[in-house]
C-alpha cells in the first residue's frame, strides 16, 4: 500500500490500494473525490479562493479552488472516472487565530470554503461530508480502496466521514 | 519567485543581520524574564516552497504552541514566535511558577503566554525598527496550540498570491541545558523586501 502524500497547493489521483494524505491543514481546504464505481480518489489542497488573486504570470494550478477543482476532475477522468460518479467531500478551512478575523486575508479560511463549494457546484459535484470552519488543524487522508476519509486534529483525535 | 530570484549573498546576509539583531535583543528579553542565559543559532534566512516551512521546527503535523503577530506599518509582514510543548511548558514555570501541561491550560497561562510572546516579539521588532528606521507595528498577539503546518501556513497567504516560495528568517534560540528551544520567523510580505532594503541603502538585486 502505497501513500501518496499531497503538499501544499499541490493534487493527485489515486487508485486502490493507495492512499492520499495532506497534513497541517489550516485555512487551507482538503477537497477529495471519489468515484465509487470505478475506484479512482483525487485530493488537491486548496490555498486561496480565486486565481485572480495570483499577482505573478505563472500560476500554480493546484493553489485556488477555482482551477484546482476542475484540473482534478480531469485528471481523475483521464485516469477513467466519470464525472456523474464522482462525489466530493471538504476538510478544513479553518481559521487558526480567530481575533484576526475582521481583515479579508485573515478570514481566509471561510472564503477558501465557500469558493470550493462553489467551484464544485459549478462542476455539478455533490459534497457528502464536510468537516471545515472552527479554529483547529487537520490532518487527512482519503483510502482509494472505498472512499473513506480520515480527519485527525490535534483536540479531538480521529474521525471518519 | 521573481522575488528572490535576483538576491545575491549579500542580500541574504543583511537579511540574516536582520534576525540576528531582532532575535538577540528579544533573547536578551528572555533571558531577563527567565534570569537566565539564553543562547542564539546563527539565523537562517531560507527560500523555500510553502511545503518545507513546518519542517524547521519538527514538520507539519508537529504540535507546536505558537503566538503570531500580524505586523503593520511601512514594512508589513508575519511574525511568529514558535516553542514544543515541553519548552512552553517550562518557559511558562520558569516565568510564572505555575507547573501545568499546555492542554491544562486556562485563561491564566495563556494570558501570561500572550505576553511573554509579546515582551520577546516586542523587543524583535523594536530594534529592528531602530535599526531600519521603519515604523512596524504589531498586532496584539493571537495563540494557538496546533500542528505546525496549519500555523504557518497562515503566515504564508500574502506570500502564496505572489509566488509558491517563502523567505523567512528563523532564528532559533535555547536556554543553557536545552530545556527552553524555540524559533522566531519574521516572514515579509514580498512587497516589504524592496522597502526594507531600501531602509538599509542596499540595492535590491545583484551582488554588491
Amino acid at each position: 500500500m502505497e501513500i501518496i502524500k499531497i503538499g501544499m497547493a499541490d493534487l493527485g489521483v489515486a487508485k486502490p490500494p493507495s492512499k492520499l494524505r495532506t497534513t497541517g491543514l489550516g485555512s487551507c481546504v482538503g477537497v477529495v473525490l471519489y468515484d465509487q464505481t470505478h475506484k479512482i480518489a483525487g485530493m488537491a489542497h486548496v490555498m486561496l479562493p480565486e486565481s485572480s488573486l495570483a499577482k505573478s504570470g505563472e500560476l500554480t494550478i493546484g493553489k485556488y479552488a477555482d482551477t484546482a477543482i476542475p484540473h482534478l476532475i480531469n485528471l481523475m477522468e483521464k485516469a477513467g472516472a466519470q464525472t456523474r460518479n464522482i462525489v466530493a467531500k471538504i476538510a478544513g478551512g479553518a481559521q487558526m487565530f480567530a481575533f484576526l478575523g475582521n481583515s479579508d486575508t485573515m478570514r481566509i479560511g471561510p472564503r477558501n470554503v465557500e469558493a470550493c463549494k462553489q467551484a464544485l457546484k459549478d462542476a455539478h459535484i455533490k459534497i457528502v461530508a464536510e468537516d471545515t470552519g472552527g479554529n483547529c488543524g487537520r490532518t487527512i487522508e482519503m483510502d482509494a480502496t472505498n472512499g473513506v476519509l480520515q480527519i485527525r486534529t490535534v483536540n479531538q483525535g480521529v474521525k471518519e466521514v | 519567485m521573481a522575488y528572490f530570484t535576483k538576491f545575491g549573498d549579500f542580500q541574504f546576509d543583511v537579511l540574516r543581520e536582520i534576525g540576528n539583531i531582532g532575535a538577540g535583543h528579544a533573547a536578551t528579553a528572555l533571558s531577563k524574564l527567565m534570569q537566565k542565559e539564553i543562547d542564539m543559532k546563527v539565523p537562517q534566512v531560507n527560500i523555500i516552497p510553502f511545503d518545507k516551512v513546518a519542517d524547521c521546527v519538527g514538520g507539519a503535523e508537529a504540535v507546536v504552541l505558537a503566538v503570531f503577530f500580524r505586523v503593520e506599518g511601512d514594512c508589513p509582514g508575519n511574525m511568529f514566535f514558535i516553542l514544543d510543548l515541553d519548552s512552553a511548558r517550562y518557559l511558562l514555570e520558569q516565568i510564572t511558577g505555575i507547573s501545568k501541561d499546555v492542554y491544562e491550560w486556562e485563561e491564566l497561562e495563556i494570558s501570561a503566554l500572550h505576553e511573554i510572546g509579546n515582551i520577546l516579539t516586542g523587543s524583535y521588532l523594536s530594534s529592528l525598527a531602530d535599526f531600519t528606521q521603519l515604523n512596524l507595528q504589531p498586532s496584539v498577539p493571537a495563540l494557538a496550540v496546533d500542528m505546525a503546518g496549519a500555523i504557518l501556513s497562515y503566515g504564508l497567504i500574502a506570500l502564496g498570491q505572489a509566488g509558491d516560495f517563502a523567505l523567512t528568517i528563523d532564528t532559533a534560540f535555547f536556554e543553557g541545558n536545552e530545556k527552553v528551544k524555540g524559533n522566531f520567523f519574521l516572514i515579509p510580505d514580498p512587497e516589504s523586501l524592496p522597502i526594507l532594503f531600501r531602509s538599509l541603502g542596499v540595492p535590491f538585486d545583484g551582488d554588491y
